[in-house]
């Protein structure tokens, strides 16, 4: 395996969960939803992703359960802004601290466990393909959450562009109270694209410990879930641009570490923050281009629908 | 059977104080289920939980001493919360805060006088204000969502101390570990007696009353309400949002900073790697906890400690671990969340899709 | 009035009761700094705690914290547990440091037993392993075992404990191969699966075929595994995570430690000590030798022994620092007062301690 190559598959792990937990959360804001739980429905989605694959040996399985219980969550997430028209930030925080909890008492029994060999996701082998030196294992090599994560960016940017779906997901985040008097049930799209960020959120989770690296440990997302966060609106809520953030942050921080090794000598406190400082810098420069921000903001992110009676 | 919910014309004075009490008891009501489900008498769980941290003596004076910064940084973020103005990288200026303010006493140590913690006290509020600045600055001039800015502001100061701690600050004599030099002399907060309640939990009631009143009384807090309550009118009645977004983040960071340095300069002694856990994140409950009123947050940041302390007793007592008392915290606050609506909505039951309703007071 | 007196006096007999009803039993309390399912530092303290149980069944009772943050919350658990009666008490990171001294003054008759720090008082005993011996030891076994000559180190923070491992680690595989190359990667953590896993990664990529690490998680050895190179368990034995990837792994052995001095308090000799065990007295274990050639598992065994019975010392002269200097001469031994605030890397290191 050469250098290079390696550094690719390396920026490649790093950056698949945060791209499908970003493009999860850009759904839900793109209709008018902050939901800041995305660590909390990640941490779920990875103990029982772990839970799932190692109790029925099957990584299908790990990955079903992963997907349901981010969706189960996040409709309780749902529940409590939509329904009960809670504060969405604070609600968000309280997912988070209600997954983090949760997730340590369902792994309690599943901590310090190997996966079994069928339950770990292999990774695509297409004779002679694959076998391409560099470009072989890189395009062709991957697993199938990686080539999901690619997928369901694609599929996201078309249907928001694209599609009567896309139409009344951003009418609903743009103006609630046109979008309903133009009749969409505005309370029902925001519980399907919140559903939607915890599927991915949980995917994401998934990826962590199924793939990334395989066992359940409690905190295993360490942050990932406020990179996530801070990825949609890094891309100005354009599916491109997270996709393009997502891996430009796996990039940085991969970077970081391959200077260290080469033996550059610098405060690794420094490289750990060059991530943070990099979002705000990039979130000032495009904040400075109003085309770009006004063009996908959704201008009712944040605040609660009541429909007039 | 469809719920509805209406919104009220003015939030509904009986449910403001009802609604939290309705949550704590649904909360007492699930960890009794939760106790029970783990094969442990619910009587002794909750009063393990929810008495003991308040029936003796030295409990209490802990109790104090972990609600202090809970509370001095949740009342000022139910302010800027009140505005609509979303800070919620507090931990962050509480560790600029603690940094700022320990200046002194780590790179002048000899210097022993009666300013010192003065001096060091005003310090740490400037270097939350500071850091708090930050956002609001990006905020008003280029727009940049300040939820965003602050929490990534927090990793940042959380490195700045790693570093500081690990590098140039560490303590000369103590073998390369990563610690600072102890607070000492004058630099330290003076404390009750010989219990570890320090001067900060003065500052902390302090800061409520000044800010009850400052929201109650004056046309400042009346300006900051109308921002956040409804941005245009107080366009139209001349308030400037930009000053207010400012001012908003400037307090908060300002009480945030000071909590630090007064942990620092208190019962923590000495900057470390880890100064904090995690009390800028919490103090977001604590704020939505006291309703976002400086008087409901003096309440919420005792509830919120109570809640600590019960699950570290309840880890050495019951056994229980302390993923427990994260699960019991964050459905404390879902309960609260939910409660809050009634003070808001009214609920109506409609039987049919039209048919006649009911309304729930 | 009378009754109402009555009922405070029985009352207050009660509370006294139930506080001294347990009077021969000894409470031991235990400080953790983690979550005890972490699968390393905090799970063999832990497992400590389990050895004292066992040995001493119905003699002791034990209560731990698992979780407290190294700030002003320790303080707090530590007093708590002061309070419910312990009579010995464990705190197992060094950042429980000054708290642990601190409520160590307001409970004079209860014993405190502080790891890896360096404050001691009457009724505070310090204790740490010498875990650099075991990485003299596999250093060694990288030397034999890589084809590179390049070994890849995770470390997690500059402080002299780590360090310290990293220059014993060089100097065993220097004495096989004097240019053996090391490649180090600080993570600024103890414990983030995902970045150990990336680093470990990196390092790989870099040329690396051993890897090792001074982190807690599992992730860099399943990376190895994954990538068909070698590599060292940390803390506990990881072999399951890596069959075919570890070599052996450097075991923290609390247990024999906590029972012993949990015994002492028992018996009534406990003092007030400065334990700084390593392999000899069992504090400091290897877990079998696996994956690797018998001649090589053979070498390490005798190294072990050796080092076991005092014949040779990890850091013994000649030793050069990066500079080149010399910072100790033939036949001399570096003190335990310059291992224990360590800051500077011997010759060979490839790379630059952060400052």
């Amino acid at each position: 395996m050469t250098g290079l190559e390696a550094v690719l598959l390396t920026i490649i792990t790093a950056a698949t969960p945060l791209l499908l937990a970003a493009i999860g959360e850009l759904v839900t804001e793109r209709s008018g939803v902050l939901n800041l739980g995305v660590e909390g429905m990640m941490i779920i989605g990875a103990v029982s992703g772990f839970g799932a694959a190692y109790t029925f040996g099957s990584a299908a399985a790990g990955v079903a359960a992963a997907i349901v219980m981010g969706v189960g969550v996040a409709l309780l997430f749902a529940y409590f802004t939509q329904t009960l028209i809670t504060n969405q930030v604070a609600t968000g925080l309280a997912l988070t601290l209600f997954g983090l909890g949760l997730s340590g008492l369902i792994g309690e029994n599943f901590t310090g466990l190997p996966l079994p060999d069928p339950a770990k996701l292999q990774r695509l082998h297409i004779p002679l393909l694959t076998d391409i030196p560099f470009i072989g294992p890189v395009v062709f090599g991957q697993d199938a959450l990686v080539y999901a994560s690619v997928a369901i960016t694609v599929l996201v940017a078309w249907t928001l562009a694209r599609t009567r779906v896309g139409l009344v997901i951003r009418a609903t985040g743009g103006n609630h109270h046109s979008a309903h008097a133009l009749g969409y049930r505005v309370i029902a799209v925001r519980y399907a694209c919140i559903a939607f960020g915890g599927a991915c959120a949980g995917l994401a989770g998934g990826y962590l410990s199924l793939v990334y690296t395989p066992q359940w440990i409690e905190n295993m997302t360490a942050g990932r879930g406020w990179i996530a966060l801070a990825l949609v609106v890094f891309s100005t809520w354009a599916p491109r641009r997270v996709a393009v953030g997502a891996y430009l942050f796996g990039t940085v921080w991969i970077m970081g570490l391959y200077a260290q090794g080469a033996g550059i000598g610098i405060p690794p406190q420094l490289l750990s923050s060059l991530p943070y400082l990099a979002t705000i810098a990039a979130l000032v420069l495009i904040s400075g281009n109003r085309l770009l921000t006004k063009k996908n903001t959704p201008a009712c992110l944040g605040l609660p629908f009541v429909p007039d009676r | 059977m469809k719920l509805q919910f209406e919104q009220r014309p003015q939030p509904s004075r009986v449910m403001t104080v009802v609604s939290p009490l309705i949550a704590v008891l649904l909360m007492v009501i699930v960890g009794a289920i939760l106790f029970a489900a783990r094969g442990i008498d619910p009587w002794r769980g909750l009063y393990v939980y929810f008495i003991e941290p308040v029936a003796s003596l030295w409990s209490i004076e802990e109790l104090i001493v972990k609600a202090t910064p809970l509370v001095l940084i949740g009342v000022g973020l139910a302010v800027c919360f009140r505005a609509n103005v979303w800070n919620i990288g507090a931990e962050g200026q509480l560790t600029m805060g603690a940094i700022v303010g320990a200046a002194i006493p780590i790179l002048a140590h000899q210097w022993q006088s009666p300013l010192v913690l003065p001096l060091m006290m005003l310090l740490g509020m400037a270097g939350g204000i500071a850091w708090a600045s930050i956002p609001a600055l990006l905020r008003n001039h280029f727009g940049v969502n300040e939820i965003l800015t602050s929490l990534m502001l927090v990793y940042v100061a959380q490195l700045l101390l790693d570093w500081l701690v690990r590098g140039p600050w560490r303590d000369p004599e103590g073998y390369n570990f990563p610690e600072s030099i102890d607070m000492t002399g004058w630099a330290q907060l003076p404390t009750l007696g010989y219990s570890r309640v320090h001067l900060g939990g003065a500052f902390a009631v302090l800061a409520v009353l000044v800010l009850f009143l400052f929201m109650a009384r004056t046309l400042k807090g009346f300006e900051i309400e109308v921002s956040g309550a409804a941005p245009r009118a107080s366009g139209f009645g001349g308030f400037s949002r930009p000053r207010t977004v400012w001012f908003c983040l400037a307090l908060s960071g300002g009480l945030a900073g000071l909590a630090g340095i007064s942990e620092i300069a208190g019962p923590v002694g000495q900057l470390q790697p880890v100064i904090s856990p995690g009390y800028g994140f919490t103090a977001i409950i604590v704020a939505f906890l006291g309703r976002l009123h400086p008087i409901g947050v003096l309440f919420a940041g005792i509830v919120l400690a109570i809640s600590y302390l019960g699950g570290e007793g309840a880890q050495i007592s019951l056994g229980l671990s302390d993923k427990t008392a994260q699960v019991f915290q964050g459905t404390l606050l879902f309960f609260i969340l939910a409660s809050d609506t009634l003070t808001r909505y009214r609920i109506r039951v409609q039987r049919d899709a039209a048919g006649a309703s009911e309304v729930a007071r | 009035m009378r009754k109402v007196f009555a009922l405070i006096v029985s009352l207050a007999l009660l509370l006294s009761i139930s506080t001294i009803a347990f009077g021969d039993e000894l409470k031991v309390g235990f400080i953790y700094v983690g979550p005890i399912g972490d699968h390393g530092w905090t799970y063999q303290h832990h497992q400590g705690l389990l050895a004292v149980e066992e040995e001493f069944g119905d003699r002791v009772e034990t209560i731990y914290v698992e979780n407290v943050a190294e700030g002003p919350d320790a303080e707090r658990a530590i007093t708590r547990l002061a309070r419910q009666g312990a009579g010995l008490i464990f705190t197992t990171s060094f950042g429980f440091m000054d708290p642990t001294v601190k409520v160590a003054e307001r409970f004079p008759d209860v014993k405190f037993e502080h790891a890896t720090g360096y404050k001691r008082a009457d009724n505070v005993s310090i204790y740490s392993a010498r875990f650099y011996e075991g990485r003299y030891i596999i250093g060694q076994i990288a030397a034999q075992m890589s084809e590179a000559g390049v070994a890849g180190y995770i470390a997690s923070f500059p402080i002299p404990e780590v360090v310290r491992g990293i220059n014993a680690f060089l100097l065993g595989a220097q004495t096989i191969n004097p240019d053996f190359k090391l490649k180090v990667i600080w993570v600024n953590t103890w414990f983030d699966p995902g970045k150990e896993a990336d680093a470990a990664k990196v390092l790989i990529g870099q040329g690396a075929d051993i890897i090792t690490q001074h982190t807690d998680s599992t992730a860099p050895l399943q990376i190895a595994e994954e990538q068909g190179v070698v590599g060292f368990g940390q803390a506990s034995d990881m072999h399951e995570f890596a069959p075919n990837a570890q070599l052996t792994a450097i075991i923290d052995e609390w247990a024999p430690y906590y029972v012993e001095r949990t015994r002492a308090v028992l018996d009534g000799t406990w003092e007030s000590t400065d334990t700084w065990d390593g392999i000899a007295p069992g504090m400091v274990r290897m877990s079998e030798y696996q994956n690797m050639p018998e001649e090589v598992a053979a070498m390490a065994r005798e190294t072990e022994a050796m080092i076991a019975s005092g014949e040779l010392h990890p850091f013994k002269g000649p030793i050069y620092n990066q500079d080149g200097e010399m910072v100790i001469g033939e036949g001399e031994m570096l003190d335990d007062g310059t291992l224990l605030g360590m800051n500077w890397y011997v010759q060979g290191v490839d790379d630059k301690l952060p400052e």
